[in-house]
């Protein structure tokens, strides 16, 4: 955490307040970690949002690929908004298209966990599980943030992620005390994402600043709560809490694995190869 | 073989309070946790509804086409059953 060159900082602008007049470095250093931090939170959700949108025409049943497709879409609608937020804090008028669509694999903060392949459903759906968790977790936070933007986008995720956490642990349930294979699967699928969930808690590229200010939510202090949610599904499910070292991460910090690039390239071609085009 | 197909359910959505609830389609789904899951999102998608019913499709004892003549002809000439002979008295407006 870095401490502040001033004992007294002005407080957070919020809402996108746009700089104006003299250039004021703590406004601009401010304006650049709320920047970062609502960055994170929305290509978490916008890459989520993409690797869910890959399951549409190939769940097992008509039903669940809605039910995928709702999630997906859920998630996308928060990434949209805090996308557009973030665009505003910037003040450089990029909007949220510019920021999803015309970022380099560098610029993106989402996490490991939800950047990786997901074509085998157990995966996806421990996944989901591990994520929501998070996402719950975060959101039930945030919604006292001292940002009004940021609490406003919580109160209303709240309720979308705590059906996805529902919907994760359905299927968690049934495929892990299921048939044997599907045991041996769910576990297998669970030990493999099992390796991703730490990078979530770390807090080192976060600024003590916005967690101070009330902005920002500490990741590190949601461990426990978001470990709470998870492990009680997993022994229901007759499964075994995966003790697996944790991979190294580096999302946040715009370190991604080499699916990313693919997945990158899949979504952003249509607004790069056709720049402006609209309906 | 046996069937790997997931059984069949009746969705009923009821739109708001104070309507009952209508019967909207129906979905495939392992159990009746999921059936109510599902119709969720197949069938409330778009603020279709505030309540939901789930219905196994093999519990629902249906009437068939062969029986409707007997079931329903009779009541065609009982015109005495619809309450159209009475003269409303006037100024009564909620009857």
């Amino acid at each position: 955490m870095i401490t502040p060159p001033d004992s007294s900082p002005p407080p957070l602008r919020s809402s996108g307040e746009q700089s104006r007049g003299a250039p004021d470095p703590a406004a601009d250093r401010q304006a650049k970690q709320l920047f970062d931090y609502t960055l994170a939170l929305a290509d978490d959700a916008l890459v989520s949002a993409q690797r869910m949108g890959w399951w549409i025409s190939r769940a097992p049943q008509l039903e669940e690929d809605l039910a995928l497709a709702n999630i997906g879409l859920d998630q996308l609608g928060q990434a949209r908004t805090l996308l557009a937020y973030a665009g505003q804090v910037e003040g450089a008028g990029r909007g949220e298209d510019d920021l999803a669509y015309l970022r380099d694999e560098r610029d993106f903060r989402n996490v490991h966990l939800v950047e990786r392949d997901q074509s085998d459903f157990g995966v996806a759906m421990a996944r989901l599980l591990l994520f929501s968790a998070w996402q719950a977790e975060l959101y039930g936070a945030l919604r006292t943030s001292t940002d009004t933007t940021l609490a406003g986008v919580a109160g209303k995720a709240v309720k979308e992620v705590a059906y996805h956490l529902d919907h994760a642990r359905q299927w968690v349930l049934r495929l892990g005390d299921g048939t044997e294979e599907s045991h041996e699967r769910m576990q297998a699928a669970l030990d493999a994402e099992w390796r991703y969930l730490l990078e979530l808690f770390d807090n080192d590229w976060l600024d003590g600043d916005l967690v101070e200010a009330g902005v920002a939510i500490d990741p590190a202090r949601l461990c426990d709560a978001v470990l709470a949610r998870i492990e009680p599904v997993v022994t229901e499910a007759t499964l075994v809490v995966p003790e697996v070292a944790p991979a190294i991460g580096g999302g946040r910090r715009g370190l991604h694995t080499e699916q990313m690039g693919y997945l990158l390239a899949e979504m952003q071609h249509l607004t790069r190869s056709h720049p402006g085009a609209t309906w | 073989m046996s069937s790997t197909e997931w059984p069949l359910w009746e969705v009923f959505v009821r739109s708001r309070r104070g309507l009952s609830h209508v019967h909207a389609g129906s979905l495939h789904a392992p159990d009746a946790e999921m059936a109510l899951r599902n119709a969720r999102d197949v069938y409330t998608r778009r603020e279709e509804g505030v309540s939901l019913w789930v219905v196994p499709s093999a519990v629902i004892e249906a009437s068939t086409p062969d029986e409707r003549d007997s079931f329903f002809d009779p009541a065609a000439d009982k015109i005495y059953r619809h309450p159209t002979f009475y003269d409303v008295p006037e100024g009564v407006e909620h009857l």
